[in-house]
């Protein structure tokens, strides 16, 4: 089975102290320290195990700069048969919709039978996967938290829905999977992983190898703009519960019943 | 009837199976060499280890843990009788050579032990022989009856091992009685055709034997002497041969483990032996996975064990429950060994040990805190094979969700919190505290002679920064012109290594190596026992190192440091050893001498004190590990300190102060122990003349870091 992950480069939110630049229209990039988006990298696990099964290959592809090879060299450590970057001039500034139209292109070049991307980019909103199975008139899940191979070119695929249920489904290939964390527990990447994998030439490819129209992606093409960037105020800090131990337990069952959550 | 012999000549009673002792002979020397020769097959194929230096070194280790016995009276029964048993066979090995080339010589006497020399000998041989007999006998009564705890086998780890225990001691035993009754039937036999009978030790089992049989017929003397002759043999070969196949190969192995034992304390293995730092890409696996990438020494080790239980009887994850057992580490390992290395057949290794042999909480379960090692009577060796191992794991991408994201922040941000390089020094900043100690960066603007290096804990945690401020105002109350390097440490990687990253480890050293050689720094201080054990053991060509309890001991002594008495003289203190401090460094006395030196301060041991210090959950990463266990090892740790009657402890490493207080919330004793670092107290009670102004910023810092929690 050949699958296609799409991954990107996001600010690691767990090793960042996220401020606001002096024009308030972006956040202070100077000292951020990035990783690949979390769910992209369940992603690329999932499709690991899918290949250990079934056989096949691993593509993961990114669409940004130069420093976005980053995540795709910790991916390739982590078993991805091959990594591609798609960068051009002409994509700064795409909006989700563009990313789409960029990925379908490479998609097109290419003949996969499943493609996956993260179920949401942690500075995104969750857009990509479902404009691209669209755009490529594939069928489309998202939130996918398990896969099954079967016969006849063909998943079983579970679904997280609301109030912790699940949902199976069976899904036609190729089709596109948004993957949920949680699937699977992502394999180490240390960096001598990394190492080996440094010296790996990487294809970039633009406009012209994907032959996309320039006119339909980029900030000119972008039908979503983003006007304001802003860090909501802080609210009340946290309540401390004083008294005995009894006490602070049946406040707090008090509150947590009166919030719904003991029933 | 035979006539009477000449008082030399010795009834050839034993001629006539000459034959058939010689073929007992070659069968059981050839069984032996070919025993021990399967036996090595592993070891040929293992993993490289060079210990092949510093033999003097290692003659003493032979001669302090095998001949001295070094480490068997800190288990008293157990010990003494080994101790016994041990001097019986030492006395016996000359003997058992003359027995067995008596069967072949019946008049051959060992050169030297001829004449007045030899009755000595004898004398000294038939004692051992009881001994080691009534030392077989109350041990085989030991594990029937008593039932030494230790000796049980968990479920999880397989059948018990009492039978083959119970077996091997019978069979020693029965050796020690046939050897006896040989010289009984020999003297009886003698003393009835009035020849020299050769005199037995009063009171011994031959005497005791020989008093049985006086009256015995003579013929019947020669077949009790023949028998007992072919009991020993058939014995003493059969023992030979099966030895092997169990804990008592140690009797043959244990000289070589401890010649070839480790003499680095604190260090932890190269990935591969014999390949340098710059080469290390090139080794195409990391670590053990299969059983032969274990080195020959570590096999050594598994054939070795005797599994007297000491090691897993002082582990904390085996005491709270965690599912690392280090006996079966070792008796798993020797199981794996003889199944799959048969003495017939091909031997098979393919197998990855990890899932089959040992499950990975296991591996991840140790906090390198070394109890083990420091127990082991034949120095078999734990913490290399757990960090060889994980390094296996590591090499595989297979390592815990909750350890990854520490180790991508250590990789990215150079510490395990992911915060930002640039607050490193924030501890140094609080207001109150800058304006009574500032704190110099040594930028290559700013010089000074002493490093003091912080580490990541105390650099960010909140509450262990009071330990780094502390150690700030000693350094800076004995006058030492001191700084820290600030945002270029990173964390010491003291336990990235331990946990088996070595090569992020290596990334972490070689900067903290440029950051500290080009601060020009002649000597490092530091509060942090991994950070002082990295610094003094994993990093090369370091300055002098020094924790802070030595410079607080030293300081005391000379003078710069003197103590105001205990405010509260109800008190009772005990000290709580750091793994790092005492057992990998030794350094025992110097914080107890800080302590007895501060008036007033009553101080009391806990039972697991110094070298039997009990870890209290491990540092470093090992606090980012959820293990499965049924308590927290701090909190038997606080515990224990409750039943020593102390109602503070103190500690000198700021993980065993982070696991020890959350232990007293964790065990509901907030208000009844308290916890404290050894500077924090240091720093507390130091006379200050005429520093008032001093004093009271500190108390300020103390009540906002406590409210910043």
């Amino acid at each position: 089975m050949e699958i296609l992950v799409c991954a990107r480069r996001v600010p690691d939110t767990s090793e960042n102290e996220i401020t606001l630049n002096s024009a308030g229209n972006d956040i202070e990039r100077d000292e951020l320290v990035y990783s690949v988006n979390e769910p992209d990298n369940y992603a690329v696990e999932e499709a690991l195990q899918i290949v250990a099964k079934a056989g096949g290959n691993v593509t993961v592809v990114t669409v940004g700069g130069e420093d976005d090879e980053e995540i795709l060299r910790r991916e390739m450590a982590m078993g991805a048969h091959h990594g591609v970057l798609i960068s051009d001039e002409a994509f700064n500034g795409s909006d989700g919709r563009g990313i789409a139209t960029i990925l379908k292109g490479f998609v097109q070049k290419g003949n996969y039978d499943l493609i996956l991307t993260g179920v949401q980019a942690e500075d995104g909103g969750a857009q990509v996967g479902g404009m691209l199975a669209a755009m490529l008139d594939y069928p489309f899940a998202s939130l996918v938290n398990s896969i099954e191979v079967l016969d006849g070119r063909k998943l079983k695929i579970g679904r997280e829905i609301a109030g912790g249920n699940r949902e199976i489904s069976e899904i036609d290939l190729p089709c596109v999977l948004s993957i949920q964390t949680g699937i699977n527990e992502p394999r180490y990447v240390g960096m001598r992983g990394i190492r080996a994998v440094a010296s790996v030439p990487i294809p970039t490819y633009g406009v012209s190898e994907l032959g996309i129209d320039p006119g339909a992606v980029g900030e000119a093409a972008a039908r979503v703009k983003r006007v304001d960037y802003f860090l909501p105020q802080l609210g009340k800090g946290a309540e401390m519960l004083e008294g005995s131990r009894e006490e602070v337990i049946d406040k707090l069952v008090e509150l947590v019943a009166a919030k719904g959550g003991l029933k | 009837m035979e006539g009477i012999q000449l008082a030399t000549q010795v009834t050839p009673w034993l001629a006539s199976g000459r034959t058939l002792f010689l073929i007992i002979h070659l069968l059981g020397i050839t069984g032996f060499a070919y025993i021990v020769a399967m036996r090595l097959v592993p070891l040929l194929r293992a993993q490289r280890d060079l210990r092949f230096d510093r033999p003097l070194a290692r003659v003493g280790k032979v001669l302090k843990f095998g001949l001295a016995q070094w480490k068997h009276p800190r288990y008293r029964v157990a010990g003494i009788l080994h101790i016994f048993i041990f001097a019986g066979f030492i006395c016996l090995v000359i003997r058992a050579f003359y027995v067995l080339i008596v069967g072949v010589s019946e008049n051959f006497v060992m050169p030297g032990l001829s004449g007045e020399a030899g009755h000595v000998y004898n004398i000294i041989t038939d004692y051992a022989a009881t001994v080691v007999f009534l030392c077989m006998v109350i041990a085989i009564v030991r594990r029937l009856v008593f039932k030494p705890a230790r000796y049980a086998v968990p479920e999880k780890f397989g059948k018990a091992h009492t039978a083959d225990a119970v077996f091997l001691l019978a069979l020693i035993a029965v050796l020690m009685l046939a050897d006896s009754l040989f010289s009984a039937a020999r003297a009886a036999g003698q003393a009835q055709q009035g020849q020299t009978v050769e005199v037995l030790a009063a009171w011994s089992l031959p005497w005791m034997l020989k008093s049985l049989l006086a009256s015995s017929s003579l013929s019947a003397l020669k077949d009790v002497y023949f028998g007992a002759y072919l009991l020993h043999e058939v014995t003493f070969y059969f023992l030979l041969c099966y030895r092997p196949f169990g804990i008592q190969f140690h009797v043959e192995t244990s000289l070589f483990n401890l010649y070839f034992a480790k003499l680095e304390r604190g260090t932890v293995k190269p990935v591969r032996y014999g390949v340098s730092d710059e080469h290390l890409d090139q080794v195409k696996s990391f670590g053990v996975k299969t059983f032969e990438d274990f080195t020959w020494k570590h096999m050594l080790d598994f054939y070795s064990c005797a599994d007297c239980g000491r090691c897993s009887d002082n582990c904390p994850a085996n005491a709270v429950g965690r599912p690392l057992s280090p006996r079966f580490i070792t008796t798993k390992a020797r199981d794996y060994a003889f199944q799959h290395y048969p003495m017939f057949g091909k031997s098979t290794n393919h197998q990855p040990l990890i899932g089959n042999l040992y499950s990975e909480d296991e591996i991840w379960s140790c906090t390198t805190c070394g109890a083990c090692e420091e127990e082991c009577p034949l120095l078999v060796e734990y913490i290399d094979k757990i960090v060889d191992l994980r390094r296996g794991m590591i090499d595989d991408g297979n390592v815990p969700q909750s350890l990854q994201k520490p180790l991508k922040a250590l990789e990215s941000r150079g510490n395990p919190y992911g915060k930002m390089e640039k607050k490193r020094a924030d501890w140094a900043n609080a207001k109150e505290f800058r304006q009574t100690c500032p704190v110099k960066t040594l930028d290559g603007k700013n010089h000074a002679d002493t490093l003091y290096f912080v580490d990541s804990v105390t650099s960010y945690d909140d509450r262990m920064q009071s330990i780094g401020r502390a150690t700030a105002k000693i350094l800076d109350h004995v006058g030492e012109n001191f700084g820290i390097l600030g945002t270029a440490e990173k964390d010491s990687g003291h336990e990235v290594r331990r946990f088996g990253e070595e090569t992020l480890f290596m990334a972490l050293r070689d900067h903290n190596v440029d950051a500290i050689k080009a601060s020009g720094a002649k000597r490092i201080v530091t509060a942090d026992p991994h950070a002082f054990n990295a610094l003094k053991h994993d990093y090369k060509d370091m300055p002098p190192v020094e924790h802070i309890s030595q410079v607080i001991a030293s300081e005391v002594k000379s003078g710069k440091i003197t103590f105001n008495a205990v405010e509260n003289g109800k008190d009772v203190y005990t000290y709580h050893d750091p793994c790092y401090l005492g057992r990998h460094n030794q350094i025992y006395d110097d914080p107890r001498n800080v302590l007895d030196a501060i008036p007033g301060l009553k101080r009391v041991e806990m039972s697991r004190s110094r070298d039997r210090s009990f870890c209290c959950g491990g540092g470093g990463l090992a606090m980012f590990y959820e293990p499965k266990e049924e308590e927290r090892m701090g909190v038997k740790r606080v515990r224990m300190a409750a039943e020593a009657g102390a109602n503070v402890i103190v500690t000198a490493c700021p993980f065993c102060m982070v696991n020890i207080e959350d232990a007293i919330k964790v065990a509901g004793m907030e208000g009844k122990m308290t916890a404290i670092d050894l500077a924090e107290l240091t720093e507390k009670q130091m006379m200050r003349e005429s520093r008032v102004l001093e004093t009271k910023g500190t108390v300020e810092i103390q009540q906002e870091s406590v409210a910043g929690r």
